[in-house]
């Protein structure tokens, strides 16, 4: 059995190599800037709950974010009410006082509820490849404000692909199958999208123009979709971002002044030796 | 300040009280405060203590975080990012960790090439530096553990891969890979034993590091010239001259690692460690952490395992024969012209190695990589011994304040 899963690991390893070479590259992803870039950049936090009312609309169906709880939306300007109102709205398991299992109403120390039960369910309701939990999607992948933003706006239809695409496409298919002839085709069940690697994704388009319908009146097309989205997964991906850059700076500051401090000491003890 | 040797006049009552009983402080005196050290060191000569500051920040910061994380596959992962969301200044830790490893290894690569390019590695001090070997071998066994802590993927395809190549060693391989899985793969047994050996190996490295100084101490520093002190009119009072100028350059280094800490902290990492373990997918690519691309390119070039394995420890272990495989007499590279030359070459290949550890082992890699390793292992086993008895050395100075006060300085 060993030998076995130490041959496996090793091939998989030495082979690992290919594999990614046939994920990345061909499509450029699309760009954008985010607030959030950058050493002193901030989350504009209008999009950030934009972004959640999107997740809830339109992804939270088949996506966890496990890691967050509903209080946590506090941070982004939730008043307290609404964050309250937000978890009443979904229910959740709970045991009672006997021992019974129940469902109550979510209070705002509950974590975001997972719309699976588990993995087995998640993959047999999605052509069995199961949606990734999103708490830490903007982090998990190259690139990943961008990449996710991307992966929204990458469903396109097949037959429009220009003959310099089709060589890309093919190129995946020649690495994936080892066969140099071999020419791109579609599996059952995936959606053709241009920045997913391999180009095929079980998930279906998630997000259209107009899916959304904000109360502030932002428009709604599916770039300014995307963006918010994004907005709220790289808070979700690291909502402490803002503390560390501002920590950063004062301690920066200090450092700085530190080391002159320590670099005019140092002259003064060296000045009479050399 | 004086730089008498004998025991210095301690005013206070207490301290001079202990130091009847136990002289620590006498120690320290001597060995911090007059400890005769060679006037000319430049500043590749901190990094012994930038490392020693490292060191203890790794031990201050992973004591605090092993308060917060939980050691067990179901909930490492989520732990880990507890501390970074709820553990007061929790993130702040973890990044202090996380960056702190790379930044330990930065500077202690840079001390290990300072002992090559100035020939510290010689007479009297082959026992010094070989324990400087030991301290790396462990720095890595503890960094490639505490990988394996937050149960990313790449903590555990990782742990898979590089515990896996233990098992190409006859005869006792099988029975080490058991001994490290604790089971029949990476599983809960091997992160609880990873976590235990994670806190001890620092604390190990700890002893070791107190040797290495106290090597240090018998022998006295080499320096920039390579040649050894021969007066009082060559040394400094390590303080105030060197207090103040380690000091500075601490402070400096530690200016680089924060600004990575608070404003690219992921910088070093892999996106797809923040994916949690999953035996069922394998990542697309799974390479170590940057420290170690040198060494899996190493593992990479051989085509047979076995050799490949042994190809990488080799890279290593050729570092405890050093001093005897270099046959100069010379120390310092300053003074030794061909091998200057071959120093940065080694340099340059150690950075092609690393490139091609981080990238697929195909297309011109796999040659690259191949020439790369072939040239690592002739510059230690061939090159230095041939050199040290063909090339003429150029002239050495008469002392280090000549060296220093006299003008013409390289
Ligand atoms: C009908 C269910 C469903 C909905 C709704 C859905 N997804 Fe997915 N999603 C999936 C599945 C299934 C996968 C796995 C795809 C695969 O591995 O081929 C996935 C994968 C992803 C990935 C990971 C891609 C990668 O690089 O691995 C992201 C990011 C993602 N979805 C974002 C979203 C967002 C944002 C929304 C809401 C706008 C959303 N999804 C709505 C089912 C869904
Ligand atoms: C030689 C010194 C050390 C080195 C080089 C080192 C290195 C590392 C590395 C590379 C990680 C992975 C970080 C990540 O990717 O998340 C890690 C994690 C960890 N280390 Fe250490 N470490 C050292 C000392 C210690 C000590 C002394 C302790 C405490 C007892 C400790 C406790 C931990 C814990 C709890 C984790 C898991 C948390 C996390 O992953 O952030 N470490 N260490």
């Amino acid at each position: 059995m060993r030998k076995i899963l130490t041959r496996g690991a090793l091939t998989l390893a030495f082979l690992a190599g290919p594999a990614l070479a046939a994920g990345g590259g061909g499509f450029k992803l699309l760009d954008t800037h985010f607030k959030f870039e950058g050493p002193l950049g901030t989350y504009d936090y209008a999009a950030v709950q934009r972004g959640f009312q999107v997740y809830k609309e339109k992804c939270a169906a088949c996506h966890s974010m496990s890691l967050l709880s509903y209080r946590n939306l506090r941070d982004i300007g939730l008043s307290e009410a609404a964050v309250k109102a937000i978890a009443a709205d979904v229910m959740v398991d709970d045991i009672d006082d006997k021992g019974a299992k129940v469902e109550r109403p979510g209070r705002p120390s509950d974590r975001f509820r997972s719309p699976f039960a588990n993995e087995a369910a998640a993959r047999a309701a999605n052509n069995g490849a199961s949606p990734p939990d999103l708490s830490l999607i903007v982090k998990a992948r190259v690139d990943g404000a961008r990449y996710v933003y991307s992966l929204m706006q990458g469903y396109d239809d097949m037959a429009k692909a220009s003959a310099a695409d089709r060589a890309i496409m093919d190129g995946y298919a020649k690495k994936a199958t080892g066969d140099a002839k071999a020419t791109f085709a579609m599996a059952t069940g995936r959606n053709f999208n241009t920045h997913f690697p391999g180009m095929q994704i079980a998930m279906p388009q998630p997000l259209r123009d107009g899916d959304v319908t904000y109360v502030d009146g932002t428009k709604n097309d599916l770039p300014q979709l995307s963006k918010d989205l994004v907005s709220f997964l790289a808070w979700a991906s690291e909502p402490k971002m803002e503390e560390r850059k501002n920590t950063g700076v004062k301690v920066i500051i200090f450092m700085l002044i530190l080391a002159g401090l320590m670099y005019a000491v140092k002259r003064k003890v060296w000045a009479g030796v050399h | 300040m004086s730089s008498s040797q004998g025991a210095p006049a301690f005013t206070n009552p207490i301290v001079k009280w202990i130091d009847r009983r136990l002289p620590i402080f006498t120690f320290m005196h001597h060995e911090y405060g007059v400890f005769p050290t060679p006037r000319n060191f430049n500043y590749w000569w901190s990094f012994g203590g930038i490392a020693m500051v490292m060191l203890i920040t790794m031990i201050v910061t992973g004591i605090v975080l092993a308060m917060n994380y939980t050691p067990h596959v179901d909930f490492a992962f989520d732990s880990v990012e507890r501390i970074m969301r709820d553990v007061n200044y929790g993130w702040l830790l973890r990044y202090l960790h996380v960056n702190g490893a790379s930044f330990f290894f930065i500077a202690v690569f840079i001390h290990i090439f300072r002992g090559l390019y100035y020939g510290s590695y010689k007479n009297p001090r082959e026992l010094l530096w070989i324990l400087g070997v030991v301290i790396l071998l462990l720095m890595m066994a503890t960094a490639f553990m505490g990988y394996v802590l937050p149960w990313g993927q790449m903590s555990f395809w990782g742990a898979t891969v590089i515990t896996n190549l233990f098992s190409a060693l006859p005869v006792i391989g099988d029975p080490i890979v058991t001994l490290l899985w604790g089971g029949f793969s990476v599983d809960n047994p091997t992160l609880n034993r990873f976590f235990s050996l994670h806190y001890l190996l620092p604390f190990v490295i700890v002893g070791v590091v107190v040797l290495h100084v106290t090597a240090m101490h018998v022998a006295g520093s080499n320096n920039p010239i390579g040649i050894d002190p021969k007066g009082p009119q060559d040394t400094l009072p390590f303080s105030p001259y060197y207090v103040t100028k380690d000091g500075f350059a601490v402070v400096a280094f530690l200016l680089v690692y924060l600004a990575f800490v608070f404003f690219a902290p992921d910088f070093f990492g892999e996106p797809e460690n923040y994916v949690k373990a999953d035996r069922l997918v394998t990542p697309p690519h799974i390479v170590p952490e940057w420290y170690f691309l040198p060494f899996y390119a190493i593992l990479r070039a051989v085509p047979d395992k076995l050799g490949g394995v042994l190809a990488m420890f080799g890279a290593i272990l050729v570092l405890f024969v050093l001093p005897w495989l270099d046959t100069a007499r010379v120390r310092s590279a300053r003074f030794r012209p061909i091998y200057k030359w071959f120093f940065w070459l080694l340099v340059v290949d150690c950075f092609v190695l690393g490139y091609c550890g981080a990238n697929p082992p195909e297309g011109y890699f796999i040659p690259l990589s191949r020439v790369a390793t072939l040239y690592y292992f002739a510059h230690f086993l061939v090159i230095l011994p041939v050199l040290g008895k063909i090339e003429r050395p150029l002239p050495l100075p008469n002392s280090i304040a000549e060296s220093v006060l006299g003008g013409a300085r390289k």
